[in-house]
């Protein structure tokens, strides 16, 4: 019994990530022949040479035929999947698996979520099951609300100042997405222009809050061994762990909402899948799942990369900025790109494809010798969630 | 000896100035204020608060048949009394009985319960209104009240005896699909209350072998103002007998008065003194009652003087938005679906009657009820009755996105004294006043309505001072 990885068995070969926005002239098909034409192309692999396929959607999608009818699949196997807002991760993950078991040679992951249909505001139209009516009615953002006082009173910030860090994580996600024009949002905000804006829930203002975007993104994975054959520089999977929680944070007066314990569980797992014991020293960017910006600051300590009470300073002192220590979401973030529920995990894999491999435009390059991305992906809220941690290499061992 | 073994009001928070009426509209209003609902309230919430009241002081005595009395039903066709009975958890061999659609069967459950036998628990509540700036708007209130009657052991006021006078004639009404009453001119019914009163009176009166000057308190009820004052001043009683009717701070609460004043006399009274309740609806009806020596150490669980004193103030803007007579923009986000009845049969005992489950071995409290402990894993749980437990807000947030039948909502994780930890929405609160550390209590409230049905579920408060 254990949790042993598949370090370097898998590899992808090809990428494809639609541009995040309000696709009021795109539906869900658009946006799936849009992400995985760009994977195909990416891979330079034929559409009927990819074996099965693992379709991540939270709510705009039933079945595999929700992928299998625009993509007129030729009888290739589809498998749905849905976990919260870690739903894109959760294809990939199972893809990489059927590939390393020996069942295909291989297999696409394809996430995709068209939110701006609903003419609500934020997320909504998640499949409801009829229930009793006692569970809560809360958005996400009061949900991470909770974080920021939590984090305030026990590591002694004062609530204020811890208000700027949280802007200042804003700032940087902004500034970053304004160097992607893959993101929703490309224009640099000033944290104090962020703090000023109205509060939605607790002190969170708009601006502490990821975006809500339609999009699609896709990646094909290959044995390793195979993966020369479709390009020079492939993403070795070195890691991939998932904890589902039981939502204990709900009922024990032990949690105190600064931190998230399926988090730390998960990334225990990834570095001990992936080698990596100094996180901070090893990795060369992290994209981590921003959804408010009290969930980055919580993630920088519960990932390793800062110490616990010490995220916010290093959050001021630039650790985090994109020419920093390890750069967290270079690529904008949930902020800059808006939340397609099940698109996001897989454009979170997509801005390591093109870090580590060279590509990323030269305004938001990271310059490092370090070959390690972390990706992480959660769903659900403080105290009850599903989290998602994968890393990936540009080289083998 | 049969009579009263417990008797409680349930007067919610919020008061209206009535001086804030004429401000807004530039007329109606009067002086003193009206006790308002809350959003979240209805008269079945309301009688389940005065339930729990009644109960909580009367000694460990359950009720065998459960009733409820309302002009203002929650449903029709379907009863509300079972509502009551979930939340109160009481047996499922008594019955639970709606009495009646009009005022009047406020005082008539509790004739009909003192006449009976058995332990019968009667409940009335009261969500009163009408058209702005009239009177009945500004001179009703919303309340619940709650009147455990039965035998021997525990009785604090006997009853002594019943006068009843009945005649048709239209005076207020109201169709069943109209929000608000009508009346007849005023001066018509006054001399037919008037006789009525005076022939129910001396009934009962007869019956008690009583004397009106041996009567020490008079509380006076009922849906006629002018003829109340007219019958108040002809009962013969001494001129400082009639009790407080509320009217100043309340206001009048229908078919919940009767109980609340009962309630409210019981907390002054002493051993040995003769109550009367005098109600004029549709006819008149006079209950005597003779206090006791138990009613010396009989405490309410929470005194009438004491809830009508910790009030928080609600704007007639805020009013009328709560009465549905303007609707204000919504939060653009989904409204709450219905609720699934059947999911909310199976768990009634946790949507009704706020129980969830304990690990027997470490204590751990799981609020829903869950089948295996998140401490230990193990399968051993208990039900955790939690509805009367007390617990301290931990960290709380404003979510002023989020749907609710009046934004924003006020959310906050809670634990519970001795151990337990419920993630709650709040109530009866103002966003800016709740800190963490504060104390707060469950109650049970309706949550809102989608598709004609009525979603009933706990929410917590804040304790305030004044109480208990």
């Amino acid at each position: 019994m254990g949790s042993h990885g598949i370090k370097d068995q898998v590899a992808i070969v090809g990428m494809g990530c639609t541009k995040f926005g309000e696709h009021w002239d795109k539906g869900v098909d658009d946006m799936l022949i849009e992400s995985t034409n760009e994977a195909y192309a990416s891979a330079g692999i034929d559409k009927p040479d990819v074996d099965a396929y693992w379709l991540g959607t939270a709510m705009s999608g039933n079945s595999g035929m929700d992928l299998a009818a625009p993509l007129k699949l030729d009888n290739k196997p589809v498998t749905l999947v849905q976990n919260f807002c870690a739903t894109g991760s959760e294809a990939l993950r199972n893809a990489c698996y059927a590939v390393a078991s020996g069942a295909y040679d291989s297999a696409m992951a394809v996430g995709v979520e068209k939110v701006k249909d609903s003419g609500y505001q934020g997320l909504s139209g998640a499949a409801k099951m009829p229930t009793d009516g006692t569970a809560r009615t809360l958005t996400a953002a009061a949900m991470f609300s909770l974080v920021a006082p939590a984090y305030a009173k026990k590591y002694g910030v004062d609530e204020d100042e811890l208000r700027m860090v949280l802007g200042r994580i804003s700032e940087k996600n902004h500034y970053n997405g304004a160097r992607n024009p893959r993101a929703q949002f490309r224009k640099e905000m000033s944290k104090e222009a962020i703090c000023a804006m109205p509060e939605v829930a607790g002190r969170l203002g708009v601006f502490d809050c990821a975006g809500v975007a339609d999009g699609s993104a896709a990646a094909i994975v290959v044995r390793a061994e195979d993966a020369h054959r479709y390009t020079d520089k492939p993403l070795y999977v070195k890691a991939l762990s998932f904890v589902a929680g039981t939502k204990a944070g709900n009922l024990d007066p032990g949690y105190d909402y600064t931190t998230f314990p399926e988090v730390v569980r998960a990334a225990e797992d990834a570095y001990r899948q992936a080698g990596v014991t100094e996180p901070r020293a090893e990795i060369a960017l992290a994209e981590v799942h921003d959804c408010f910006t009290p969930t980055e600051l919580v993630l920088t300590e519960d990932l390793g990369f800062a110490e616990r009470g010490m995220g916010w300073k290093e959050v001021m002192a630039g650790t985090f900025d994109l020419d920093g220590d390890l750069p967290v979401n270079p690529d904008g973030g949930l902020k800059s790109f808006g939340h397609p529920v099940g698109a996001s995990g897989l454009r979170l894999v997509f801005e390591s494809w093109l870090q580590l491999r060279g590509e990323a435009p030269p305004e938001r390059r990271i310059e490092t010798d370090r070959t390690l991305g972390l990706v992480h992906n959660l769903g659900g809220y403080p105290g009850e969630m599903v989290s998602f941690i994968g890393i990936v290499g540009s080289e083998e061992g | 000896m049969r009579g009263v073994l417990s008797a409680a009001g349930y007067v919610p928070y919020r008061r209206l100035d009535r001086a804030d009426i004429a401000q807004f509209l530039g007329k109606g209003g009067g002086k003193g204020s009206r006790s308002v609902a809350s959003y979240d309230e209805d008269t079945t919430t309301m009688a389940v608060e005065a339930g729990r009241f009644a109960l909580r002081s009367a000694h460990g005595r359950q009720p065998d048949q459960v009733w409820f009395t309302t002009a203002e039903p929650a449903y029709l066709e379907k009863t509300n009394a079972t509502a009551i009975h979930a939340a109160l958890r009481l047996d499922s061999d008594v019955p639970a009985l709606d009495m009646g659609g009009a005022v009047r069967s406020g005082i008539g459950a509790l004739r009909t319960a003192l006449a009976g036998s058995g332990t019968t628990l009667v409940t009335a509540a009261a969500w009163r209104g009408g058209m702005p700036a009239g009177p009945d708007e500004a001179g009703s209130g919303d309340a619940g009240s709650a009147v455990l009657v039965g035998e021997d052991d525990g009785v604090v006021a006997e009853h002594l005896a019943s006068g009843s006078a009945t005649e048709e004639f239209l005076d207020r009404w109201r169709l069943p699909a109209d929000r608000n009453s009508r009346a007849w001119e005023e001066r018509f019914a006054e001399p037919i209350y008037a006789a009525l009163a005076d022939e129910a009176w001396n009934q009962a009166l007869k019956q008690a072998e009583l004397s009106a000057e041996q009567v020490d308190r008079v509380g006076l009820v009922g849906t006629h103002a002018r003829a109340m004052k007219r019958v108040g001043r002809g009962l013969g009683v001494a001129e400082d007998a009639l009790t407080d009717d509320l009217g100043a701070a309340v206001g009048n609460t229908g078919a919940a008065h009767p109980g609340l004043l009962l309630a409210s006399m019981l907390e002054q009274a002493e051993p040995g003194q003769v109550l009367a309740l005098v109600s004029l609806a549709d006819g008149a009806d006079v209950l005597l009652f003779r206090t006791t020596d138990e009613v010396s150490d009989w405490q309410p669980a929470r005194a009438v003087a004491a809830q009508v004193q910790a009030a928080g103030q609600v704007t007639y803007a805020k009013f009328l938005e709560w009465r549905g007579e303007v609707t204000p923009l919504p939060p653009n986000r989904p409204e709450p679906g219905r609720t699934s009845s059947s999911v909310a049969y199976r768990n009634a005992d946790w949507k009704f009657g706020f129980v969830g489950s304990r690990d027997e071995d470490s204590g751990a409290l799981h609020l829903p009820p869950s089948k295996v402990s998140f401490a230990t894993g193990s399968t051993h749980m208990e039900p955790a009755p939690m509805a009367d437990v007390p617990a301290t807000v931990v960290t709380f947030t404003v979510d002023r996105l989020a749907y609710s039948p009046s934004p924003p909502i006020v959310f906050a994780v809670v634990d519970f004294d001795g151990g337990g930890r419920f993630p709650v929405e709040l109530t009866d609160v103002e966003a800016d006043e709740v800190h963490i550390g504060d104390r707060v209590e469950m109650t049970f409230r309706r949550l809102g309505t989608s598709e004609g049905i009525h979603n009933y579920f706990w929410k917590a408060r804040p304790i305030r001072a004044a109480a208990d």
